[in-house]
């Protein structure tokens, strides 16, 4: 992913800033910048999640590409968060430790590099709580 | 709108064709389609190809005009339309060709679907299907197709009990029937514990749970229904049309085993079609995992939720049974050349209503298909009839 495009995400990737909609009361981490319920009368904010959720589902990677390739084999995991909005992370424990409904907390960590002497990026990943 | 029919029909064999180029498979198959409808070049009216990721596969872009260049067309002016939906991109060049005939627009149109996928390693392969997905909020946290499809296992499995053995019946089946398609990439019948032994992918997801990298394309011929005859003595004719939006990412969906724009393309399609799941012969599904085979078949409302891993293992999904699926051995075993398997679809669809698919053949007026993009997020389905 090239630096500007990373960079124009960084302070969600970095502290799990996402928005809430004020006319409906949802959370959307990954953020959006428009309402998908209230459309035109939505009213988005920023919003920092506290970082805490559980697993819904998980799948262990065995084969991938790019960054991930070295990280084989890897925990992938839909997360609900406490507020109620889901996302994907690679979830760091061990392959055998991860099941559904296990609680899980953010951490910051190395997310991926442009190439062996390219930008480093950092972000939210997720680990037992 | 008007009534429209299929009047001819080809595809390539699918496989790894090192010696095939991506034009020249696109070639083969419209030639096959035109041989098959009588027809000649300059009587089309228009071209539609669905094509996912030439620009990643083989570096080229501006697909359209390079087929009709290279079919023969460009020299009338013919014009060419690319249609891209990721692995729906072939589902959705049928219905744009269907809408261009419906609407009067245009008469004699060709659907079609390419995608030359071994001309890279099995990684950027794994990379450029990854961007049917969301990059920025699914690619980044090291999804891969496997691993998403993996995903949606593991909580069915959690949450219905559907068992392996049942998951892997799906590929044994598909694997049956692709060996009595000339076209399939592989053709020869595996055993429950060719799937279960084989090498985990993402877990629960094994190598024989997935659909392979393939090179291939299909093309169809469309026609208005009143003008079918001239060129066919078995018109095909499209019955209902129905396609649906969802969620990019697989954790916005409201129900992670429910691909909810199966249901409402499935829905939209039977609705314009008239007909009930009961009349339907066979379904050629988007079975990319043996899981998304077993979510279709439910979304599109063949049976209850959580019970079409059972329906399997009691063999109503084979050929003779209650509601065939993918009489033409699937992605699992035909083959998943992105962009070129929903034409493929109909393809089947439509050598099955003629009476046609030698050694596979089921004895039925009406046939489904369902394409999917992404794990949902484009559905694109139609519905077949004789005449
Ligand atoms: C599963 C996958 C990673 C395997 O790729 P791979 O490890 O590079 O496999 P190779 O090409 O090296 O093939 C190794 C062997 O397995 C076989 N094979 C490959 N994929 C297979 C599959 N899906 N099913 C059965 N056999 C398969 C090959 O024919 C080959 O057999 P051989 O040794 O007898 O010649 C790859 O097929 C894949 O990515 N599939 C999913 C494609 C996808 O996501 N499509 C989009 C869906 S939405
Ligand atoms: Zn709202
Ligand atoms: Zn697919």
């Amino acid at each position: 992913m090239s630096v500007a495009r990373f960079w124009r995400k960084q302070q969600n990737r970095y502290n799990l800033i996402g928005t809430r909609c004020t006319t409906c009361g949802k959370y959307f981490y990954p953020p959006r910048g428009f309402c998908p319920d209230c459309r035109r009368e939505g009213k988005i904010v920023d919003h920092q999640f506290k970082g805490t959720g559980k697993v819904v589902t998980y799948s262990i990677i065995r084969s991938s590409s790019g960054n991930f390739k070295l990280l084989t084999p890897y925990v992938l995991a839909i997360i609900e968060l406490d507020e109620g909005t889901r996302l994907t992370s690679h979830l760091v424990c061990d392959i055998d430790q991860v099941y559904i409904g296990m609680p899980v907390r953010r951490v910051f960590r190395k997310l991926g590099e442009d190439g062996s002497s390219g930008a480093i990026f950092y972000g939210t990943k997720f680990v037992p709580a | 709108m008007r009534e429209v029919a299929v009047i001819g029909v080809g595809c390539t064999k699918f496989g790894e064709k090192w010696e095939t180029s991506f034009r020249n498979l696109f070639v083969e198959a419209g030639a096959l389609a035109l041989e098959d409808a009588n027809l000649s070049g300059e009587q089309i009216d228009e071209i539609f190809v669905g094509n996912m990721s030439a620009g990643r596969f083989v570096e080229q872009e501006h697909i359209g005009a390079l087929i009709a260049d290279y079919a023969g067309l460009a020299t009338d002016n013919i014009p060419a339309t690319r249609v891209e939906a990721a692995c729906a991109s072939g589902g959705l060049s049928f219905r744009q060709a269907y809408t261009a005939v419906a609407s009067g627009m245009s008469d004699i149109v060709v659907a079609a679907g390419v995608e030359k996928m071994t001309d890279v390693g099995t990684e950027v392969t794994t990379d450029v299907l990854a961007a049917a997905a969301d990059r920025e909020w699914e690619g980044i946290a090291g999804i891969t197709f496997p691993g998403l499809y993996a995903m949606i296992a593991t909580e069915y499995m959690h949450r219905y009990g559907l068992t392996r053995e049942q998951l892997a019946q799906v590929a044994v089946k598909n694997h049956d029937n692709g060996a009595k398609n000339p076209n399939a990439q592989f053709r020869k019948p595996i055993t429950l514990d060719t799937v279960i032994s084989s090498t985990l992918v993402a877990d629960p997801l094994r190598l024989f749970d997935c659909s392979p990298v393939t090179d291939g394309a299909a093309a169809v011929i469309l026609a208005p229904l009143e003008r079918a005859r001239e060129f066919t003595d078995t018109p095909i004719k499209v019955l209902g049309a129905g396609q649906a939006s969802s969620t990019i990412a697989l954790h916005d969906r409201k129900d992670i085993c429910t691909l909810d724009a199966t249901v409402a393309a499935g829905n939209r399609a039977f609705q314009m079609a008239r007909v009930e799941r009961k009349d339907i012969g066979f379904v050629e599904v988007h079975d990319c995992f043996t899981i998304a085979e077993i979510c279709a078949i439910e979304d599109l409302g063949f049976c209850k939720k959580g019970e079409a891993g059972k329906l399997t293992e009691e063999g109503q999904t084979a050929i003779g049974g209650k509601i065939p699926i993918n009489p033409s051995g699937g992605l699992k075993a035909c083959g998943h050349p992105v962009g070129a398997t929903g034409v493929k679809q109909v393809y089947e669809t439509v050598k099955q209503l003629r009476g046609d698919a030698k050694g596979r053949q089921i004895d039925t007026e009406i046939g489904m298909t369902h394409n999917v993009g992404g794990t949902g997020a484009t559905v694109v389905c139609h519905i077949f009839g004789r005449v």
